[in-house]
């Protein structure tokens, strides 16, 4: 079925090549990285995880959300998802395999990552994660490339992968919990100590990764004519717009816990975030960007009239992937390290080689998403005509 | 290729295999890797012994360097002169700094401007352990927070985890940061995590730490937190002392004479 990857017309190869630059640049960088170290990076004694860490944590998020398509299709028989629920899957698929490499490119000796395994902890958060994530990757796979396989030989799918696909509906939590459970439970870092933490993961993701759904829908409509139904965008469209609200509720009940309180180091993260500490306040307009872009989305998603118009749904879609993605995939993670356990502020810049390796990554991932939707879109045109 | 042809293959390369792992298993001299315990030399006797440390901060001046200039001399940590890629075990700190959650309200200056040493608190419950993902990390019999420098995959989680930011990670190759090298302690590579190891290399030769013997004000104070009968223990019943955010239930080994 790979084969059907192959065949594309200019512009597909030209999205090919691309990518594949970008895959280039990255692995360039990546092995400067390699040889001089995590210097090269933002990261430092302070704030010791940075835009890898984020972009992991976002991208969790984004793998997670494929149970929007799959529960109200294979649980409800919603057949208004058939065609969305492939292009769900396969997002799924890329997302962890970017989780992955963000993690790799992460480690300060990526060559003994096999230490995980061979020294199982259960006692380690991150152990359970990498099982998690393997899990889910494999999982999503076999379902759907089985399901498509079924699908072009005009045949029902065997019946060994409806158990396999029920199975990816409370793994996709997992996945996500026990993200949320890596940052949870660290005595003395006050931001992420917090119970409602992993559901808060939760809610934002199934609001980002299915507003990128529709997204990722709407662009194989115009690129390849393949159109997943408006019925459908629009059934997923109020589904992320409801767990847009339950984000923003848990993030106003944060605010609520810490300053009413007014216990100091509940209070530090956020003020940090939002209002600036001792006069560092580097992050703060994203975060106010976020929260108004995020309110904005949810606003137009929740209006039918708008979100029924192709440019608001798009509109409304990008504010809410962009907004979710600065507040997990930077402020989440940057504003735990700030202040340090001495009460010492240090902020977190950025750097060309991080970018690079981050650019590199997100390449990859969007190259695998395109040759998997490359495939399904293919087997799905040629059981249509 | 037949059947049979193809069957034997299978069934030698498999039995290939296990030959070389039973092999292995009966002569452990003939294994690819070795397992050596040099934490675990000594006989174990757990729960017989805690190493501690009593820090009198009354007695510590400002402007003595000796302590940290001795650890970081003996254990070759690199100095790179910023912020950023720093890597140090043990350190003078403020007290608001050091005490975060303590009361500073109303304290006599003379206290809260005093400097306060930080190291690792070599916790009986110690959350970067558990929050390692490979072992690398872990709690000794005598108490010590250890590491394993070739078993590190340099994920940060324990420095993500230790509330008392004891840990420094090798973001460039520390070697380029020494001037005087010590041939007393390995010298780490690129990539992994450091810290604090109350000197368990000295401990086996019967040495008291190297911060503890260099001291000209004998203020800091090592023995063991089990013998009731120890130098410490005596000091603590004596002495009113605290502990770094013994809130968070850690239970730091290092205490404090205010």
């Amino acid at each position: 079925m790979i084969e059907k990857a192959l065949k594309g017309n200019r512009n597909y190869w030209l999205w090919i090549g691309l990518l594949l630059l970008c895959i280039g640049a990255g692995f360039s960088a990546f092995s400067r990285q390699m040889w001089e170290g995590l210097t090269v990076t933002g990261m430092g004694r302070d704030v010791s995880w940075g835009l890898y860490i984020a972009q992991f944590t976002f991208l969790v998020g984004v793998a997670a959300s494929a149970v929007m398509v799959v529960i109200p299709y294979y649980l409800h028989n919603q057949k208004v998802f058939a065609k969305t629920v492939i292009v769900g899957e396969f997002m799924a698929v890329a997302a962890t395999l970017m989780c992955m490499l963000f993690i790799l490119a992460d480690m300060g000796r990526p060559d003994r990552v096999l230490n995980v395994l061979l020294y199982p902890s259960p006692h380690a958060m991150v152990f359970w994660d990498v099982m998690v994530l393997n899990g889910y990757l494999v999982i999503n796979l076999v379902s759907a490339w089985t399901v498509l396989g079924a699908e072009r030989k005009g045949v029902p799918p065997p019946k060994w992968v409806k158990p396999i696909i029920y199975l990816s509906i409370p793994w996709a939590f997992s996945i996500h919990t026990v993200t949320a459970f890596l940052y949870a439970g660290l005595p003395g870092r006050h931001l992420w100590l917090t119970a409602v933490l992993a559901p808060r993961f939760l809610a934002s993701a199934f609001a980002a990764g299915t507003a990128l759904l529709i997204l990722v829908t709407l662009i194989l409509k115009k690129t390849t004519g393949f159109d997943a139904g408006n019925e459908a965008r629009q059934k997923l469209a109020v589904l992320a717009a409801y767990a847009g609200a339950a984000n923003f509720f848990m993030i106003g009940t944060e605010f609520f816990t810490a300053f009413y309180s007014n216990v100091p180091a509940h209070m530090h993260g956020l003020q940090y975030l939002f209002f600036g500490l001792h006069g560092k306040s580097a992050l703060v307009p994203w975060m106010w960007l976020s929260l108004f872009l995020g309110l904005g989305s949810l606003a137009v998603l929740m209006n039918p009239k708008l979100r029924q118009t192709s440019k608001w749904l798009v509109a409304a879609c990008a504010g809410m992937v962009a907004s979710i993605w600065i507040d997990k995939g930077v402020g989440l993670v940057l504003g735990g390290f700030v202040p340090n356990p001495l009460e010492e502020i240090t902020e977190y810049g950025v750097t060309l080689t991080e970018l690079g390796v981050t650019l590199g990554i997100w390449a990859v991932g969007i190259l695998v998403l395109t040759l998997l939707l490359k495939v399904a879109v293919t087997v799905k045109k040629e059981q249509e005509a | 290729m037949n059947e049979d042809r193809r069957s034997f293959i299978k069934k030698a390369g498999i039995g290939l295999l296990a030959g070389i792992g039973s092999a292995a298993g009966l002569f452990p001299a003939l294994s690819l890797e070795k397992t050596v315990f040099p934490a675990w030399d000594e006989k174990p006797e757990p729960g017989k012994r805690r190493w501690g440390m009593l820090i009198d901060t009354r007695k510590c001046s400002g402007s003595c360097r000796e302590c940290v200039a001795a650890c970081h001399f003996t254990h070759n940590v690199p100095d790179f002169g910023n912020r950023k890629d720093e890597v140090k075990w043990i350190w003078k700190s403020g007290y608001e700094k050091v005490f975060p959650t303590a009361s500073s309200q109303f304290q006599s200056p003379e206290v809260t401007e005093r400097p306060y040493l930080a190291l690792c608190n070599h916790c009986a419950e110690p959350p970067c352990t558990k929050a390692c993902p490979t072992e690398a990390t872990f709690r000794r019999w005598d108490g010590i927070v250890s590491m394993d420098y070739h078993r590190c995959i340099g994920c940060r989680f324990c420095m993500a985890a230790c509330p008392y930011g004891s840990r420094s990670f090798n973001w460039r190759d520390p070697r380029e940061g020494i001037r005087l090298a010590s041939t007393e302690y390995p010298t780490r590579m690129q990539g992994v995590v450091e810290k604090c190891n109350f000197c368990s290399e000295r401990l086996v030769k019967g040495q008291e730490p190297a911060c503890v013997e260099v001291c000209p004000e004998a203020a800091l104070v090592f023995g063991d937190l089990n013998d009731p009968a120890s130098e410490i223990r005596k000091l603590l019943e004596a002495n009113e002392t605290m502990q770094r955010k013994p809130e968070l239930g850690t239970k730091p080994s290092v205490f404090y004479i205010i």
